[in-house]
């Protein structure tokens, strides 16, 4: 392959090509002579707590933002949910050097109360800043949500934070590539979060060990650009480097319009371009399944990590059961430390606190499916919930429908935009022993506050669970 | 960035457990620093005090081999995650599988960490936990781990491989193709998305 074909493969791809080889081929800056490959980034998302350091090994070697234009800074992890000022020393100081650095090097900042703050996950797509076709990387596991719009978007640590911020390319080594056909649609009372607990309890937590996944399937098609996301969030608790779902109309109604989104002609550009970008009918992956979207029910997990999830009617498994060594060691450390008894059905788990929120379920439309079940209801007694909006817009756009007045009749806290509980280092955190039911995507030990026990679902069934105190369905309510 | 490691041989710390994702290397408390130094009170903090949590056992004061099990090191980009690693001391990981932004972090720092098959893992974790100062050889150079009379060969891509032996700055060689970067922009799509 010589430079100047590296540089124009941005036609469709064609038919033995999956769409993640052709994102990887668009964006090589040289040809692909070795493993790793140098990537070109076309958007690299910071925030205050994966960058501290990447700033200050660019200082140090006198290096500056090559890209400041391409690069944008947001204020998530840190930042308190119940004021706009940060009391804890370490947090405030990491966003004050956040805010430092972006000054320094000429990088846009959304800052804690500016009207665009929010997640970093959730504030990206509002804004129009991913985009098909595109690559993506962020200081964070998580950034594999952008996937849903046909962008190769992955984590990284902060080492290579600083080497973006330095070159605006990314070495990385090229990861395989696997197809999850989900047949059949979800059915009434099933969600993306539902469905991808449905797809890790039989894959398990690192089924997807070195993948960049395309979803794909009439499920996947018939989800909201929220939904989507959802799906590609969670694809990295799966163990892969990267989700990723081909743009169709419901991604192009979505971008029309947004504040970074190409306009006029540029538009018609984009699309005619966009619309090309999916995998051909014949291109090989290196893995492929298919699952079954249509017998997908409410989920939750019983264990420490997602992969370990029954539907909402089970019990909690039996350890003896489990015919591998290594995953009966790992339920019966897990029940151990998550304090329930093999063959107690998950929905008499008493549940302490509900936490609706986080870049897995955070967006409009998860506040407007749990608000759906809150209506007219209220939250347990011995149960608080805490409702946090993915943004600054979420909150508004909540507002506006009226939804924060549901979440607070009901007895819930109706609460400023950031990662909140799913983080837990800025301030919103579960105790010793509490046990939480979390819309979030990480349920590992001590991940919520020491020693407290999370169970992962879906935003209706976190806002069943709060009404009745105990783990719930909301078609049992 | 990372320091050089050519050859290295010191004493094995038996963690043997699967599924140790970053979050319990470093819980997320200790992410509010902006150093890339003094982790090592992080390492494992929410473990220490766990009784026969070998971190906290005398009898293994000073390894340097850190002997994990499946999936070490998913979950979480945290690089703080090597930072603690590479502060208490150690500068190897064996491990039958790791997780994928681990392995970058591991690199970009000068920690070596080495995929073993799960039989010799087990191997070594029992010899270490009878005899703790029984030394444990890697040679990155040739491709070999040492110890107690076996050999296991391992591979790392050819990159990886010249960074830790040379420790050499990965931005440093990336900068020297600059104009192919510059080259890359100048094809970029007028319409791509701009922060500014």
């Amino acid at each position: 392959m010589t430079l100047s074909t590296t540089f124009s493969t941005t036609g469709p791809t064609t038919g033995s090509t999956t769409l993640f080889e052709h994102l990887w081929n668009r964006h090589l800056v040289v040809p692909q002579e070795s493993d790793p490959a140098l990537l070109y980034v076309d958007l690299h998302l910071v925030h205050e707590a994966s960058s501290p350091q990447a700033f200050e090994g660019l200082r140090l070697a006198g290096r500056r933002v090559r890209r400041p234009d391409l690069t944008l800074a947001v204020e998530d992890h840190n930042v308190p949910t119940d004021s706009t000022v940060i009391r804890n020393e370490l947090s405030r100081k990491q966003v004050e050097a956040l805010r430092a650095n972006c000054a320094e090097q000429g990088v846009t900042l959304l800052r804690l109360g500016n009207s665009r703050q929010g997640i970093v996950h959730v504030v990206a797509p509002e804004l129009g800043l991913v985009q098909p076709g595109m690559t993506v990387v962020c200081g964070d596991s998580h950034t594999s949500t952008l996937g849903a719009f046909g962008a190769l978007a992955f984590g990284i640590g902060t080492s290579d934070v600083e080497h973006v911020l330095a070159t605006q390319s990314i070495s990385l080594a090229k990861p395989l590539s696997m197809a999850v056909d989900f047949t059949g649609t979800l059915p009434r009372g099933a969600t993306a979060k539902d469905l991808m607990l449905a797809l890790m309890a039989r894959i398990g937590a690192n089924g997807a060990r070195g993948c960049v996944v395309e979803y794909r399937g009439e499920a996947v098609e018939r989800l909201s650009m929220e939904g989507r996301m959802t799906v590609c969030n969670l694809t990295v608790e799966a163990g892969a480097r990267a989700g990723l779902i081909a743009p169709d109309e419901t991604t192009f109604r979505y971008l029309e319009g947004r504040p970074h989104s190409p306009a006029g002609a540029h538009w018609e550009q984009a699309l005619d371009q966009w619309r090309g970008l999916r995998s051909g009918p014949d291109a090989p992956f290196d893995r492929r399944l298919e699952f079954d979207a249509s017998t997908v029910v409410p989920y939750v997990t019983w264990g420490t990590n997602p992969g370990q999830a029954v539907p909402i009617d089970a019990a909690v498994p039996d350890p003896g059961e489990l015919a591998d060594p290594a995953a009966r060691a790992a339920a019966e450390k897990a029940l151990r430390y998550m304090d329930l008894r093999p063959g107690t059905p998950m929905r008499e788990v008493r549940i302490d606190t509900v936490f609706l929120g986080s870049c897995t379920n955070g967006r409009i439309e998860d506040l407007r499916e749990a608000a759906e079940v809150l209506r007219g209801r209220t939250v347990a007694a011995h149960t608080t919930m805490l409702v946090v909006p993915g943004s600054m817009a979420v909150r508004r756009q909540a507002e506006r429908e009226g939804l924060h007045e549901v979440f607070q009749q009901a007895g819930a806290e109706w609460r400023l935009p950031g990662c909140s509980m799913c983080v837990a280092i800025n301030g919103d955190q579960a105790s010793p022993g509490e046990r939480v039911a979390s819309t979030s995507n990480r349920n590992y030990e001590g991940r919520q506050g020491a020693k407290a026990r999370t169970h992962l679902v879906s935003p209706a069934t976190a806002a069943a669970t709060a009404v009745s105190g105990r783990i719930a369905a909301p078609d049992e309510i | 960035m990372g320091a050089p490691l050519v050859q290295h041989t010191g004493r094995g710390l038996p963690l043997g457990r699967d599924d140790v994702d970053t979050d319990q290397i470093v819980p997320a408390r200790f992410c509010r620093r902006i150093t890339r130094t003094g982790y090592d009170d992080a390492l494992f903090a929410d473990w220490r005090g766990l009784s026969g949590f070998p971190l906290s056992d005398q009898a293994y004061a000073g390894a340097t081999v850190l002997l994990a099990g499946r999936n070490f090191g998913t979950g979480s980009s945290r690089e703080h995650a090597v930072w603690a690693l590479r502060d208490w001391g150690f500068r190897v990981v064996l491990a039958s599988s790791f997780g994928d932004i681990f392995l970058r972090n591991a690199l970009n720092n000068g920690l070596l960490a080495v995929t073993l098959p799960p039989d010799g893992l087990n191997l070594l974790l029992g010899r270490t936990a009878a005899d703790p100062a029984a030394p444990i050889s890697v040679d990155l150079a040739a491709g070999q781990v040492e110890a107690a009379g076996h050999t296991w060969e391992f591979e790392i891509d050819g990159r990886a491989r010249e960074l830790l032996l040379t420790g050499a700055d990965e931005i440093d060689s990336t900068l020297e193709r600059g104009d192919l970067i510059t080259r890359y922009e100048a094809g970029r799509e007028p319409w791509t998305a701009k922060v500014g």
